[in-house]
């Protein structure tokens, strides 16, 4: 009988599983003795990283996605119908159109989200760029905005650690070309001690604020947002005004996790080297997913997922383990609108960024294009 | 009677020990308790004093072979 691969969530890190699978396990696939099947939400693939981008007019919403079934690999059935309940003892996973899907080997990728409704009145007072719908007006009430202050807010957990930096940056550098930067301020607020969660950043963050003259307040973890007021307050007790509300919302992980009992907030514990769901043998979690105090971003993703193609390839050819997760993450850090820097680490290597550059930051604009390879699995 | 999670932090250089915490704390529910393993010694630090802020509880700090054990009670 032939082995029942199964992967749920279309993102990024169940893509690159799908289409890693399909050029190891070729034969297996040719052969019918593997089948490997995806399920998800939606028709179109979205490439995340490059909402930050749309609000500055500095990326179409046309190149930032395209159709799901053309990035992964024809030989992988893909089925628009998200799965409602997942039962690890049973080994099905059953979707919201009542289809139950058995496996052998199951890969939840099911991913993250944004909660600003999590938090009293941000959804009304705040703009963000973390989904489509926010990215779009976040773009309207940039080009509309003449001056004022703007505070950008950090909410825990989120993904893309980088990204509320890059926004100061480049905010900073739009009202510049707008000539609003007399007419303006940037308070950046983080919710732990210092400007980055990594070390080396915040330091690095530090000198570049001075520099520019962009305002912050660490220990700032959101109480509540009052959008007729226009005021921001924290749990630790301060409150800062804003003429435009930049958030970083908190995240979760997805609602069928938490329906089905698989991990608090929607994050499903894992074993940190192994990648394994706790507790099972045959349940892989990939990406946003998992409960690993690591980076939620698409490298990590990525990285992951590299491992776990390997693991299931050499489990079903070779009944045997092929490697661990050394817990590689790495991130472009865009400084502004023309340079760049970058920023990698694993369990056991801490992060040490270079001096930005605009060399890096092309590189950067050259990976929004080659992303779509690597959802691919060929780069 | 409290619940205790523990969070293993070791090792993790982003989002942090304090990070970790201060998410974590968002899922459970007042009376209970958080033990974060840190490898970080400023977590030490950095966690009490950001504890006290928000008016949670500290439960205790204790040096490991190589690491830190911190417990929080969630307050409020």
């Amino acid at each position: 009988m032939a082995k029942r691969i199964l992967i749920v969530g279309g993102g990024l890190a169940g893509t690159i599983v799908a289409n890693g699978l399909c050029r190891q396990l070729r034969e297996d696939l040719s052969a019918g003795s593997v089948v490997i099947n995806m399920i998800g939400a939606t028709d179109k693939h979205l490439y995340q990283p490059g909402l930050l981008y749309l609000p500055f007019g500095r990326a179409r919403e046309s190149e930032l996605f395209r159709d799901q079934r053309k990035v992964l690999d024809r030989r992988v059935p893909y089925f628009i119908d998200p799965a409602k309940h997942i039962d690890v003892d049973k080994q099905v996973v059953t979707t919201q159109s009542g289809k139950a899907h058995s496996y052998d080997y199951l890969v939840i990728a099911t991913g993250s989200r944004i909660r600003p409704d999590n938090i009293p009145g941000m959804t009304e007072g705040a703009h963000w760029f973390y989904d489509l719908d926010g990215a779009r007006k976040m773009r309207d009430a940039l080009a509309a905005f003449q001056g004022g202050r703007i505070v950008v807010n950090v909410n825990a957990p989120h993904k893309c650690p980088v990204a509320p930096l890059e926004i100061v940056f480049m905010l900073r550098e739009h009202l510049a070309a707008k000539g609003l930067l007399d007419k303006s301020e940037i308070t950046y607020t983080y919710p732990i001690g210092r400007l980055h969660a990594l070390e080396p950043v915040a330091n690095w963050t530090v000198p570049e604020f001075q520099k520019y003259g962009i305002k912050s307040e660490t220990f700032f973890n959101t109480k509540s947002v009052d959008a007729k007021a226009k005021t921001i307050t924290s749990e630790e007790g301060s409150t800062l005004e804003y003429d435009l509300l930049v958030t970083i919302p908190p995240h979760t992980g997805q609602q069928v996790i938490l329906d089905s009992n698989l991990g608090a907030g929607g994050w499903v514990p894992t074993v940190r080297n192994t990648l394994l769901r706790e507790g099972s043998q045959n349940v892989f979690v990939v990406g946003d997913t998992t409960n690993i105090p690591i980076s939620k971003a698409g490298s990590t993703a990525h990285f992951e997922a590299d491992t776990i193609i390997d693991n299931i390839s050499s489990l079903i050819k070779e009944d045997r383990w092929a490697r661990e997760y050394d817990g590689k993450v790495f991130c472009f850090v865009e400084t502004g609108l023309n340079s760049g820097t970058y920023v990698w680490f694993n369990y056991t290597t801490p992060p040490n960024p270079g001096p930005p550059s605009q060399m890096i930051h092309w590189f950067k604009l050259a990976y929004n294009r080659l992303y779509w390879l690597s959802a691919r699995g060929l780069l | 009677m409290s619940e205790r999670t523990k969070i293993d932090a070791r090792g993790a250089y982003c989002p942090g020990p304090l990070m970790e915490l201060i998410a974590g704390l968002k899922l459970i529910n007042v009376g209970d308790e958080i033990e974060v393993l840190s490898s970080d010694k400023g977590s030490a630090n950095d966690i009490p004093e950001w504890v006290k802020k928000v008016h949670h509880e500290m439960v205790g700090i204790t040096q490991q072979d190589g690491y830190w054990s911190i417990v929080v009670r969630k307050a409020k």
